[in-house]
């Protein structure tokens, strides 16, 4: 068998490497790389750097992988010559390895303008895992981060820089952000969205030197201005890495010059990605690059035929909150003319660039939901007369079923893997797939930035006859609705009672399904201001306690923080012996429970007790769990005690779709557990990260990143937004974490704390106005709902036989 | 066979149940509205109190494990087995509810 190198181990050459492998096995393969890790999805470094994601979670081939296909994996070491006529090669460790076919995939650098300085202390390039890693690692809560460069790339920085909790500024040499993908206008548009989520914005600066004395301490720009900064992050664009297409003698422009079938000017070298120039042009984005893959697997295995034929070129921004999206042609010619559509108010900007009548280029900022449509229009170089008048409208929405069937089977779904509706309709039919997770395994669909992911599941529901997407289903056979559509009604119709809700919508009986579901929705819709009815409620709800297997009920009095104190010790205590509670347990929640108690005895130990309840019998807010923090440990940052206490107070009492536990913990050693709660704080050293959706039941789930902050005013805030927001949007029954995977954290956090300030002013008016009409239920032991809520009925005459 | 005075309509809220010990016996009184009616107490599963069950339409539902039974025939509804608890004829006069009740062993001698 010939032997192959490949040199390099990213996103292009491995991809190669796996359409290699599907034609028949050819050859000896071994890959060089020269960073330490296996093959990852560079795309999502940015996400990493938000914190949504840890490194380990963006492998795309692990190391078993490359075991169980015989590839050789030569990690860490960096080729450093090639002698062309011997056809061998030589690393950094002084290995010399000889090669009959030779693959180069050795990608592109940062480019680093020139700029004195660029050697201090916290200065860094940001293009992979170290990189990232090295500015995770500086970046703190209250820095001054400056990214040079307002490209993608260095917005993408911006962006996970400022979830780190950094205050973030981004330099730009240009006056236009994104200026090779926008036009002026769209740029306008793009720097008000960033400043918007709080990234500063400065153009038109040239960074002359870097300050500090060893460390970085501020930037110097040409026009004498200076800008503080602990950080830097460079991000000023990317250069072809073509050197060692240089020393394999073969024709290198910009990049390493091939030609359509992938070859170079040497018969035994080929070249795969951003090295790479294909008909002048040069790509940096991971489409071509996947293309440019396929095309030369089938070359260099034999079956030369397929051609590349160059890309026009696009790019999406995976910034949250930020939508961009451009294709093609930028700026207006004199034999184009442009379709323009602009809102300030709302931030959206649209323009298509057209030529005799066919789409040559697009520019989307605020709103890119339309980016696959004018994107096939591009690719297909499709006639648009018929459709002069809307080119600038979506196509109309009857239903998510209908818009994937209009898709034609050629169109790209997944941009980042290259992947056609047409190849995942096939798998799914071929290899019965069902799931997203095994449509991602078989395809690489939505195994990119995962923007694609609503439509691989829209296509999943409509062609796999197993699919069933969760939250879309009727609530019950009492009444044809879904919870969103419930929801809907209960507040456009303004009805404020369950048995409304069924007489008018329903079949009138309800059931014990849709009865507590619709108590939950009535109560939210309205914030509190509903007719309570308790016959719809589990009996949980209408007594304040939690049925048992015998009847009997437990008694969970509410322990904010899981702090107690002798005295309310000691009256625990009584009440159990005096009620003969048949067991006292502490709770996995850092509280008592006395178990054992009939109904009738409800009021007066609460009475007795003199605390509030607990919740633990309800869907509603359980505990906040907490650590002893810097009140007594050595090792707290962060007083987790009191931040407890407080985010209990402003919590207790309201109802959740499904039970809301959560917890604070004073530093990073996590006590408290916090990472699989509903809601968890983390104390870092002056800093809180809040986190979200974790769980520790039927599966375990590690709480997303929901957004670092510096004050502990601001911490609670977040999680009254997630609080408030999981409250009004998650299906009864639905956990946090099936919540926030259903939707993506990135949606969440868009929605939440990266949502405009008005939206989030709303979403806390509304927990507030709940919260005040809310109260401890126990004090229904003394002003019952009913006579006989805890009663039991006594005959007026007795049986006598 | 005897007719016994429970109990007067305000005690029994719309659409909840509420027990009542009539000799030997639990007995779950429920208000439908237009109608009252009592059945045993216990529901066939695991004994769970059935008066503290959410009512749907003329049948309860177990709070402990969600076993639905009729409140007109005793019959469990869900899931599909053949048992039943007793059911107990109700009377409403002036406000009062009166529940006709034999004990076990009488009914039996009857």
């Amino acid at each position: 068998m010939e032997e192959l190198v490949i040199i390099g181990n990213g996103m292009a050459g491995v991809a190669c490497l796996e359409q290699i492998l599907k034609h028949a096995p050819k050859f000896n393969i071994t890959v060089f790389g020269d960073e330490t890790h296996a093959n990852y999805n560079r795309i999502l470094l940015s996400s990493v750097l938000a914190g949504e994601r840890a490194a380990d979670d963006i492998t795309i081939n692990s190391m078993e992988w490359y075991q169980q296909n015989n590839v050789g994996l030569r990690l860490g070491v960096r080729v450093t010559d090639i002698d062309p006529v011997n056809r061998t090669l030589t690393g950094d460790d002084r290995s010399v390895t000889s090669y009959d076919k030779l693959l180069i995939a050795t990608g592109s650098n940062a480019f680093l303008p020139p700029i004195s300085g660029l050697d201090k202390e916290n200065v860094f390039t940001f293009r992979n895992l170290d990189d990232t890693r090295a500015i995770l690692q500086a970046a703190r809560p209250g820095l001054k981060a400056v990214v040079i460069g307002g490209g993608l790339l260095g917005l993408e920085a911006a962006r996970g820089l400022q979830a780190q909790g950094c205050n973030t500024t981004v330099v730009h040499l240009l006056e236009t952000l994104m200026n090779l993908q926008l036009d002026m206008t769209g740029g306008e548009y793009l720097q008000q969205k960033m400043e918007q989520i709080g990234v500063q914005v400065l153009t038109s600066r040239v960074t002359q030197r870097l300050l500090g004395n060893g460390r970085v301490e501020g930037l110097e720009f040409a026009n004498g201005e200076l800008l503080e900064a602990d950080i830097v992050v460079i991000a000023a664009g990317i250069r072809p890495n073509a050197e060692l297409g240089r020393k394999a003698g073969v024709t290198v422009n910009r990049g390493i010059v091939v030609n359509d079938y992938m070859e170079t000017t040497d018969p035994r070298v080929f070249a795969v990605g951003e090295c790479v120039e294909h008909r002048g042009q040069v790509y940096g984005l991971v489409a071509p690059l996947l293309d440019q893959g396929k095309v030369l697997a089938a070359t260099i295995t034999g079956n030369k035929g397929p051609t590349f034929e160059g890309w026009k070129p696009a790019a999406k921004l995976k910034v949250m909150g930020v939508d961009v999206f451009s294709a093609g042609e930028v700026e207006e010619t004199p034999d184009t003319h442009a379709v323009r559509y602009e809102d300030p108010a709302l931030g959206v900007y649209k323009k298509l660039i057209i030529r005799e009548n066919r789409l040559a280029g697009v520019v989307l900022v605020g709103d890119a939901a339309d980016s696959g449509r004018y994107l096939e229009w591009l690719r297909t170089n499709a006639d648009l007369l018929v459709r002069r008048k809307s080119l600038l409208f979506p196509e109309p929405v009857a239903d998510h079923g209908q818009t994937v069937a209009e898709i034609p089977d050629s169109e790209t779904v997944c941009g980042c893997m290259g992947v056609t509706k047409g190849t995942i309709i096939a798998a799914i039919h071929e290899k019965g797939i069902r799931t997203l997770a095994q449509l991602k395994e078989s395809t690489r669909a939505s195994a990119g930035c995962g923007s694609c992911t609503s439509t691989c599941q829209q296509l999943l529901k409509a062609v796999a006859p197993e699919f069933e997407e969760e939250g879309k289903k009727v609530l019950c056979g009492c009444l044809p609705f879904t919870q969103e559509n419930l929801r809907e009604i209960i507040h456009t119709q303004k009805i404020k009672s369950v048995q409304d809700v069924l007489d008018v919508y329903g079949n009138g009986e309800g059931c014990e399904i849709c009865k507590p579901a619709l108590s939950y929705l009535v109560d939210v819709v309205w914030c509190g201001e509903h007719s309570e009815d308790r016959s719809a409620r589990f009996i949980n709800d209408r007594v304040h306690a939690n049925i048992q297997r015998d009847g009997t009920f437990s008694v969970v009095p509410r322990m904010r923080g899981g702090v107690t104190s002798p005295a309310e010790l000691r009256k625990i205590a009584d009440v159990a012996e005096k009620y003969k509670v048949k067991m006292v347990k502490v709770t996995g929640s850092q509280r008592i429970d006395l178990l054992g108690v009939n109904k009738a005895d409800l009021p007066a130990i609460w009475a007795e007790l003199g605390m509030p309840s607990g919740q633990a019998y309800t869907k509603g807010v359980r505990m906040v769990k907490t650590c002893v923090g810097t009140e007594f440990c050595r090792f707290g940052v962060q007083d987790a005690v009191h931040t407890g206490i407080e985010l209990e107070r402003r919590l207790e009492n309201l109802y959740t779709p499904h039970k809301t536990k959560m917890g604070v913990t004073g530093c990073p050693r996590n006590c408290a557990e916090v990472t699989v709660k509903d809601i968890g704080l983390v104390g870092q050293e002056g800093s809180w990260q809040v986190v979200v959706g974790g769980a520790a039941g039927k599966h375990v789930r590690k709480a997303d990143l929901l957004i670092t902050v510096e004050a502990t005013e601001e911490a609670l805030n977040a999680a009254m937004l997630f609080f408030q927001y999981y409250r009004e949007n998650a299906n009864y029954l639905e956990r946090t974490y099936d919540f926030v995977e259903r939707l993506g954290i990135e949606k969440v956090r868009k929605e939440t704390v990266y949502a405009p300030e008005k939206q989030k002013k709303a979403l806390l008016r509304r927990l507030q106005k709940s919260k005040a009409l809310s109260q401890d239920a126990w004090l229904e032991r003394s002003k019952p709902v009913h006579p006989t809520q805890f009663v039991q009925i006594q005959p007026m005459e007795a049986y006598i036989q | 066979m005897k007719w016994i005075r429970v109990t007067t309509t305000e005690n029994i809220p719309l659409r909840e149940g509420r027990s009542v010990r009539i000799g030997d016996e639990e007995i779950a009184i429920f208000n439908l509205g237009d109608r009252y009616m009592a059945v045993d107490n216990s529901c066939p599963h695991r004994g769970g109190p059935l008066c503290d069950g959410i009512v749907s339409g003329d049948t309860v539902v177990c709070p402990l494990h969600g076993w639905k039974i009729s409140l007109e025939t005793g019959e469990v509804v869900k899931p599909d087995v053949c048992v039943k608890v007793g059911t107990y004829p109700v009377s409403v006069e002036d406000g009062v509810i009166s529940v006709q009740y034999s004990k076990r062993d009488e009914e039996k001698a009857a």
